[in-house]
C-alpha cells in the first residue's frame, strides 16, 4: 500500500470491518498462517509453549498459564507471556508454536479493535470467539507441518453477565466450555487438579489459587511446563476478567499467592535441602 | 458528434470549490479545543448513533462536518490506513501528521479529478503524551488544504465567526468542563439557540489514559460537566 494515499474501495471490494480481510487486499504476505515450505523438518527445534487454563468464577473468568517455553529437549525461555488481554473484556491464552501462536494473538487484539472502531460498537463475545476459530483454521496447513496453535479464549460477556470460556482444535473448531477448560502439553494433569476442586459459586481469589495449584501440578509432571521460579522470582501470568475488564494481576501478587498456596519452602521452596 | 464548450480551469476550479463550500455549510460546526489534560472536540449532532467524532487510533481522533456519508468514508479509510501501518510496523509509528497528508492527498486528488469534490471538513487531532506533552491538530479542507491549528480550531459554515469569539475567550490550562462548556456556548450562539445535552456529541483525548486516549463523553458525565 502507497503511504500517502488512504485505503479505498468501490462496493464489491470493501473488506467492511474485518482487518485480516483487509490485510489480505494490501498486504497478503503479512497475514499469518501460510503454509511454511519444509517447517515439518523444523518442527524439533520450533519454539513451543506450554499448559494454559481459563476458569469461570461468580463473576466472571480467571486466565493463568506457566512461563516456559521449549524447543525440542531445551528450555527456550523461563519468562514467556501466554496470557493476553484481546480487547477491554477478554483475553487470549496460547499454547502450540510460539511464533504463529503470538502472530495470531497480535492479529485477533487488532481485528477486534477494528472492528469496534469502524462499526462504532463492540463484537459480542460469542463474534470474537468465532473471529479467533476462524484465525486458527487459517493456521491448519501450518499445524499439518507441526505448527499448531491452539489458543483459549474467555471474556465477560456483558449481555448475558457472566464469564465464558471457549476452546479450539486445530481445524478451527470452536467449542464453548461449561466451566473451565485447559490446553498446552501439561493440560491434562492441570485439568485434574480443576476438576476436583472447581465448585459453582467459587470467588475469583479461590479461582485464582485454584488455577495456580493446576499449573504447579502440571510442572511437577510434564517437563514442558514450569514451575515457579522461586530462586528467580517467576511465577505464572494470571489474568481476571470480570465487569471491570481484563485485568493483569502484578509479579508481585502472584507471588504471595503462590508462597501461600503452594506450602511455602517445604513444597519446593529456597531452603529445600535443610542446607542451614 | 457536438463539441464541448470551454471553460477555463480557473472557473471549474472556483465552481467546484463553491459547490463543496455551499454543501459544508449547511451543515453544523463543530469545535475543538486544547484543555489541561487533552484535547476535547464538541460538535452539535442531534443523532445518537451517527457520529461525526470517532476514535482513529490509540492518540488520535477525527472529526468531521459536512455530508456524513463522505466524511465517514473518510474516518474509515484513516482508520484502516492507521491499523494498517501499526501493523506492519509499530503502534508508535503511527502519527496524525502522516495520517493529515494522506487524507489531504486524496481530498486533493478527487477535488480536481472527480466529477464532484467532497462536501467536507476534517479534523485530525493527536494528543501528547505525559513525556511529550506537545498535541496537534491539523484541519483539512475539502480541497485538500492542509492548516497545523495551534490551541483550538473550527470546522464548518459558521466557523470564522466561532473563531472570532474564541480568540478573545479562549485561555491555556482550561479543564474539561470548562473547555466543553465554552465549546457549547459558541456553537449556542452561531445559532442562535440554546444547545441541550441531546444535540451535543463530545469526544475527548485525555493524556493521561493509557493507550487509547479517545473517550466519548455522553450522558450524567456531560450534563455533569456543562451543569459546571
Amino acid at each position: 500500500m502507497s503511504e500517502s494515499l488512504l485505503p479505498m474501495y468501490p462496493p464489491g471490494l470493501d473488506p467492511g470491518p474485518s482487518f485480516a480481510e483487509l490485510l489480505r487486499r494490501v498486504a497478503p504476505h503479512e497475514l499469518p498462517g501460510a503454509a511454511l515450505e519444509g517447517a515439518s523438518a523444523l518442527a524439533a527445534e520450533v519454539v513451543h509453549a506450554t499448559t494454559v487454563v481459563a476458569i469461570r468464577f461468580e463473576g466472571g473468568v480467571v486466565m493463568a498459564g506457566d512461563r516456559r517455553a521449549t524447543a525440542g529437549y531445551s528450555i527456550a525461555s523461563r519468562r514467556i507471556e501466554k496470557v493476553f488481554p484481546a480487547d477491554e473484556y477478554s483475553g487470549v491464552s496460547i499454547a502450540g508454536a510460539a511464533g504463529p501462536a503470538v502472530e495470531m494473538v497480535k492479529l485477533f487484539q487488532v481485528q477486534l479493535e477494528h472492528y469496534e472502531k469502524v462499526e462504532g460498537e463492540q463484537l459480542s463475545l460469542e463474534g470474537k470467539a468465532n473471529q479467533l476459530a476462524q484465525f486458527v483454521r487459517a493456521n491448519l496447513p501450518a499445524a499439518m507441518q507441526g505448527l499448531a496453535v491452539v489458543p483459549l479464549f474467555a471474556g465477560y460477556d456483558h449481555r448475558r453477565h457472566r464469564g465464558r470460556v471457549y476452546s479450539f482444535d486445530v481445524t478451527g473448531g470452536k467449542y464453548e466450555e461449561a466451566d473451565y477448560q485447559v490446553s498446552g502439553s501439561g493440560g491434562v494433569h492441570a485439568k485434574n487438579w480443576i476438576k476436583a476442586q472447581w465448585r459453582e459459586g467459587m470467588t475469583s481469589d479461590e479461582v485464582i489459587d485454584l488455577a495456580l495449584k493446576a499449573l504447579f501440578a502440571a510442572a511437577d509432571e510434564d517437563a514442558a511446563t514450569g514451575g515457579p521460579d522461586l530462586i528467580r522470582r517467576i511465577f505464572p501470568n494470571v489474568a481476571v476478567i470480570d465487569t471491570n475488564g481484563f485485568r493483569a494481576l502484578a509479579d508481585d501478587d502472584v507471588e504471595a499467592r503462590a508462597q501461600a498456596v503452594l506450602g511455602g519452602p517445604e513444597l519446593g521452596g529456597t531452603e529445600v535441602g535443610g542446607a542451614q | 458528434m457536438t463539441m464541448p464548450f470551454y471553460v477555463s480551469p480557473e472557473q471549474v476550479m472556483k465552481d467546484r470549490a463553491d459547490y463543496a463550500r455551499k454543501g459544508i455549510a449547511r451543515g453544523r460546526s463543530l469545535v475543538a479545543l486544547e484543555y489541561a489534560d487533552g484535547i476535547v472536540i464538541v460538535a452539535e449532532n442531534p443523532s445518537r448513533t451517527l457520529f461525526k467524532i470517532s476514535e482513529i487510533y490509540d492518540r488520535i481522533a477525527f472529526a468531521g462536518v459536512g455530508k456524513y456519508n463522505e466524511f465517514q468514508m473518510l474516518k474509515i479509510a484513516g482508520i484502516r490506513l492507521a491499523d494498517v501501518k501499526g501493523y506492519q510496523y509499530s503502534r508508535e509509528d503511527v502519527t496524525a501528521n502522516s495520517l493529515a497528508n494522506a487524507y489531504a492527498q486524496t481530498l486533493g486528488q478527487v477535488f480536481t479529478h472527480e466529477m464532484k469534490p467532497y462536501e467536507v471538513e476534517i479534523l485530525v487531532a493527536q494528543v501528547g503524551t505525559e513525556e511529550h506533552p506537545h498535541n496537534e491538530l491539523f484541519h483539512i479542507l475539502y480541497d485538500g488544504t492542509v492548516m497545523d491549528e495551534e490551541h483550538y480550531t473550527v470546522l464548518g459554515g459558521q466557523a470564522e465567526a466561532i473563531i472570532e469569539q474564541l480568540k478573545e475567550q479562549y485561555t491555556e490550562g482550561l479543564d474539561l468542563g470548562a473547555a466543553v462548556r465554552l465549546g457549547a456556548k459558541l456553537l449556542s450562539a452561531a445559532e442562535d439557540e440554546s444547545l441541550t445535552v441531546d444535540q451535543l456529541e463530545v469526544g475527548a483525548l485525555e493524556r493521561s489514559r493509557d493507550r487509547r486516549a479517545f473517550r466519548r463523553v455522553k450522558g450524567e458525565d456531560l450534563d455533569t460537566l456543562l451543569a459546571g
